[in-house]
């Protein structure tokens, strides 16, 4: 991962300087060295700014949206760099003709799986000043304030990355990758299964339990690339959600149902929502229990695999299985 | 007087009708002197596919024990194809329902034509009946609505 860093950054140098692109989306060291953000590079100087660690899960596609569109009258090309699962996203972006693919550069980045600080805390681990790659690619050095410690890479990879879709790109201009691709990573419906075994009383209590912790940042719908309307829903005053205080705890079923309703069908299951939610909510489980029913019921599909698909909520068939099969027996 | 002074419990049932097919039926029903009960409370809707889920969940949390979606039979819909949209989009939606653990059963559609009025009749009553067997649906309610 180190070594690939160092070749994106004289890359992207290289790309600046012979005017191939004028502009770099890439991710920036935050506050701390785990708060990797999102960044618009504008100059080749800032690009030194640049990192690419363990911690640059923050998936760049949504800001395509903005970033593509030209709004002066000089050309506009934009190098952007894409993790293997971030490049479902940008396909489904360009499907929903929000990108325009024209001013945009892709370069493919390889990824080994990004980490999460909080599990590596969960660890035992208190006044982290900085992580290192060891050379056997399977663990990291811990350095704290009270000595160094060892964690193993598996332990502590963000949620997304435990049920990684594949490590191959699914559209690229450029790719800087060393890593081949080993497949789908582990069973991502496991835990939708869990929820569905349980007793209804069972799994309103789980989901009362997970929901109510809820405090409505709103972080869920913006780090969300297929939540990327120009008007949200929850924006008007009018729509008898965001107009009030909470009286109920469980109000924020609602928030949650609709918004994993908006985006079924056009979820790539790139997992930001749960990554980025302050409170720990597992909110790709809403997302994935409907990626897990359109299967059942209409077929595999797997947005942003490829760019053009047309997804299972604006298209039919006339023999559809009737919601009655859904209520009366539970789903199959 | 106050809407929800009631000293029984009866089912609150919602049923969204299309324009074309289903709000004709209840009117064919009304026509024929065919009975269903009084606790459903139909609203017009052009076509089953204007349902919005939210819609749906606004009923709940207004405190509605059902919701029922009544539309054209797929093939029959005004606008072609709208009642196909609905299908899959209210498979998933009840789907969803179920899975937050909302019980199977408080939603339901129906496809009723502009001829059945003894089929729309049937089906509320059947729909009523559930739901007062399934009881008052207290969990998804807002506290305000209830008091």
């Amino acid at each position: 991962m180190q070594g690939i860093s160092a070749k994106i950054i004289s890359r992207a140098k290289e790309l600046m300087r012979d005017g191939t692109v004028n502009k770099v989306v890439g991710w920036k060291a935050g506050e701390f060295f785990y708060d990797c953000e999102p960044y618009v590079f504008e100059t080749e100087e800032s690009l030194d700014g640049l990192v690419y660690n363990r911690f640059c899960a923050a998936n760049l596609s949504k800001y395509m949206i903005k970033n593509s569109i030209a709004t002066g009258e000089d050309s506009l090309k934009v190098l952007v760099l894409l993790k293997p699962c971030d490049t479902y996203s940008f396909n489904q972006l360009l499907t929903e003709h929000r990108i325009v693919r024209e001013n945009v550069y892709i370069l493919g980045v390889g990824c080994e799986g990004m980490c999460d600080i909080d599990r590596i805390r969960e660890n035992g681990f208190k006044g982290i000043t900085g992580i290192g790659e060891n050379a056997d690619g399977k663990t990291l050095t811990v350095r704290t304030l009270y000595g160094d410690g060892e964690v193993v890479i598996d332990d502590v990879l963000v949620n997304k990355c435990e049920f990684c879709k594949g490590k191959a790109h699914k559209i690229y201009d450029e790719l800087i990758s060393d890593n081949e691709d080993e497949g789908p990573r582990g069973d991502r419906f496991a835990g939708v299964r869990d929820i569905e075994a349980m007793s209804p009383g069972e799994r309103f209590a789980f989901w009362k339990g997970e929901l109510s912790k809820c405090i409505r940042c709103n972080a869920c719908r913006n780090a969300c690339p297929a939540c990327s309307c120009r008007k949200c829903v929850f924006d008007n005053n009018a729509s008898g959600i965001a107009s009030k205080a909470n009286t109920d705890s469980f109000e924020e079923k609602m928030f949650h149902i609709i918004r994993a309703f908006h985006v079924a069908g056009r979820c790539t299951d790139c997992g930001e929502c749960s990554r980025v939610c302050p409170q720990g909510i597992p909110l790709h489980l809403f997302n994935r229990k409907y990626i897990k029913d359109i299967n059942e019921f209409y077929g595999d599909y797997a947005a942003g695999e490829e760019a053009g698909q047309r997804g299972p909520l604006i298209s039919y068939t006339e023999g559809d299985i009737e919601p009655a099969a859904v209520s009366d027996k539970g789903g199959k | 007087m106050p809407v929800n002074e009631q000293k029984e419990w009866k089912p609150k049932i919602v049923a969204f009708c299309c324009n074309w097919c289903s709000y004709a039926g209840a009117d064919l029903a009304g026509s024929s002197r065919l009975s269903y009960p009084a606790d459903v409370k139909i609203i017009r809707v052009p076509c089953s596919c204007r349902v919005n889920p939210i819609f749906i969940l606004k009923a709940f949390e207004r405190g509605a024990d059902g919701v029922i979606i009544c539309g054209c039979h797929p093939g029959d819909c005004h606008y072609s194809t709208g009642n196909y949209y609905t299908r899959r989009r209210m498979a998933l939606l009840f789907s969803m329902l179920d899975y937050i653990g909302v019980e199977r059963g408080r939603t339901r559609v129906e496809w009723v034509s502009a001829a059945e009025g003894a089929r729309f009749s049937q089906v509320m009553n059947d729909f009523a009946k559930k739901i007062s067997e399934l009881g008052e649906n207290v969990k998804v309610g807002d506290l305000r609505c209830r008091e």
